[in-house]
């Protein structure tokens, strides 16, 4: 395993001395730094198995901390805190507090798949850092992310007609994320179709907002989804080890 | 391997009933101007694009595998899905029910309490359109069908994320010769170069348009679309083609967006590839849907003299 590197690193863990001489050498200034020796007690040995346990973790244990799938990141090309092998490492090492420093960039994963691509271990990395967001979520470190209040709002009108239609996902989407519709360049963007659009078109578009589409004969299907998905969800809580009430 | 695929069952999926309207029609335009018949999949469902999967992969699972054996009961040994988020979702579940117990399950339970039979995996072939029009026209076939020529266009293709990985789900990918590469896929590169079109060297092909968080986390999709568009304007290119629609869908608001807040401007077009091909064999800018794009082509097509 590679040394805890990150964390070592970090400004708090590092002492400057303005004068310091050992064995009679002077070491301050610039070589002054020195990492504090320290231990580390707050372990959650179980953390890698929680992980497991959610959808997509499953193959973490696989890992060998190659760093491809950092390397292949699109997220971390933008951001290099955003470290899919350091947080599979964390995970395994059990360092839960350490992970949690980073609980507001991991949902930013776009799911492109480019970790998994190149992982030489079928750890399928992109299916950690879904259940990653979703562990920091259930054990309410972080509130729900505007990508799984997305997820959620496309998924429930899936789950309940079959079909999905994109105008009122925007809609309730920006409702619930407390965003205007009426943004600069929505605006922009809507005026140029608007001018171009045949009415035909913008008919069977504000049609399709007033009778929503759905898939015929669906109520079975929905009802069954819907109980899955709270077996599910009762399910990713009890591996947790927590209180199976709060699934909603 | 021309001449396969004259007749598929044909899977639209949301996006095009949608935002991607002009996918939608450009793909019927094309079948129909090349002979070739798409059967819609009698009431299909979402194939939950890329949220489903973050409530639990299984459920896409399902999903999928309902159209799939609606395909079946049809007697349809092929769907075509124009969608990549479709298509990605059709071949993984392919996978998954091939490889995975816990997926098998899920899908029987859902399977009979929604009163339908569970699909088995192996039964239908799922393709792309890219692979639809590859197979059955070739491109000596399009060559010979082309009354347009897109000479003098350049092409930047762009094939996104969903298309090509993971690999392990595009068992028919990576066969050598003839056959489509992850790493490097050129299906689409060969059917508008038979179309004429001049194709840049494009490095970008696969690379992410962040469109799973176009809404949620739209500075990181602003960013990356810029980078494919500004990428693509310094390769030379006049137009991107896509073959996706969330894909598409993100490069037109991402650049407006690009304009409004980060004020950087781009002039590069952006086209289904199908809306290309059938300007090539002949179709009118309507018939194609090019008016339904929020990236108005016109001005560039007149200069080309394509319409
Ligand atoms: S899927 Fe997520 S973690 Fe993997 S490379 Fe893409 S952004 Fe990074
Ligand atoms: S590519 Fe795979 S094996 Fe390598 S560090 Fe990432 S998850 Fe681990």
């Amino acid at each position: 395993m590679p040394i805890h590197e990150k964390s070592l690193i970090r400004p708090e863990n590092l002492v400057t001395h303005e004068h310091l001489e050992l064995d009679g050498i002077d070491v301050s200034g610039h070589w002054s730094t020195f990492i504090e020796s320290r231990e580390i007690t707050d372990y959650n040995e179980a953390l890698q198995d929680e992980i497991a346990a959610l959808p997509g973790g499953e193959f973490i244990h696989r890992c060998w901390q190659c760093g491809s799938c950092t390397n292949a990141c699109t997220v971390n090309a933008l951001n290099p805190d955003f470290n899919p092998r350091y947080w599979i490492y964390l995970i395994r090492m059990g360092f839960e507090d350490e992970l949690v420093r980073d609980k507001d960039i991991i949902w930013q994963c776009v799911s492109c798949n480019k970790c998994t691509y190149a992982c030489p271990r079928d750890v399928f990395p992109e299916g950690v850092m879904k259940a990653t967001s979703h562990w920091l979520e259930l054990k309410g470190y972080t509130p729900k992310s505007p990508a799984m209040v997305f997820d959620e709002e496309f998924s429930s009108q899936v789950f309940a007609t079959g079909k999905i239609e994109d105008g009122k996902v925007l809609r309730r989407f920006f409702a619930r994320t407390g965003q205007s519709l009426f943004q600069d360049w929505l605006i922009a963007l809507v005026r140029g179709l608007l001018t171009q659009l045949p009415v035909s078109l913008l008919m069977k578009m504000g049609l399709a907002s007033v009778f929503h589409p759905r898939t015929r004969n669906w109520d079975a299907a929905s009802a069954a989804i819907a109980e899955y998905v709270t077996e599910r969800k009762e399910a990713d809580r009890r591996a947790l080890g927590l209180d199976t009430q709060g699934a909603e | 391997m021309t001449g396969k695929h004259k007749k598929v069952a044909y899977y639209p999926g949301c996006a095009l009933e949608g935002t991607g309207h002009a996918y939608n029609r450009s793909t019927k335009a094309v079948g129909k101007a090349l002979d070739l018949d798409l059967v819609e999949l009698k009431n299909w469902n979402c194939c939950g694009a890329m949220e489903v999967k973050n409530i639990d992969p299984k459920l896409q699972t399902y999903l999928s595998a309902r159209n799939l054996t609606i395909a079946e009961d049809m007697g349809f040994d092929t769907v075509m899905a124009p969608c990549n988020g479709c298509y990605h979702n059709l071949k993984k579940a392919e996978y998954d029910l091939a490889n995975d117990e816990g997926s098998r399950e899920v899908t029987e339970r859902l399977s009979s309490k929604a009163g339908h039979k569970t699909y088995e995996a192996g039964k239908v072939e799922t393709i792309h359109a890219l692979d639809w029009i590859k197979d059955s026209i070739g491109e000596e076939g399009i060559k010979a069908r082309v009354k347009n020529s897109l000479k003098g266009l350049k092409v930047a293709n762009y094939y996104g994320c969903m298309y090509t990985r993971p690999r392990h789900i595009f068992p028919e990918k990576d066969k050598g010769p003839g056959s489509e590469s992850t790493l490097q896929p050129h299906f689409m590169d060969d059917i508008l170069a038979a179309a004429g079109a001049e194709n840049v060297d494009y490095p970008l092909k696969t690379a992410c348009c962040g469109g799973a968080h176009t809404l949620s986390d739209s500075d990181t999709s602003t960013k990356l679309v810029l980078n494919l568009l500004t990428t693509a304007e310094a390769c030379g290119a006049d137009v991107i083609a896509t073959e996706c629609p969330t894909c598409h869908t993100g490069l037109e608001m991402h650049q407006v967006r690009a304009e409004k807040v980060l004020g950087r401007k781009t002039s590069v077009k952006i086209l289904y590839f199908t809306q290309l091909l059938g300007i090539a064999l002949g179709l009118s800018q309507r018939q194609v849907g090019v008016q339904e794009n929020f990236s108005d082509a016109t001005d560039l097509l007149h200069e080309k003299g394509l319409v």
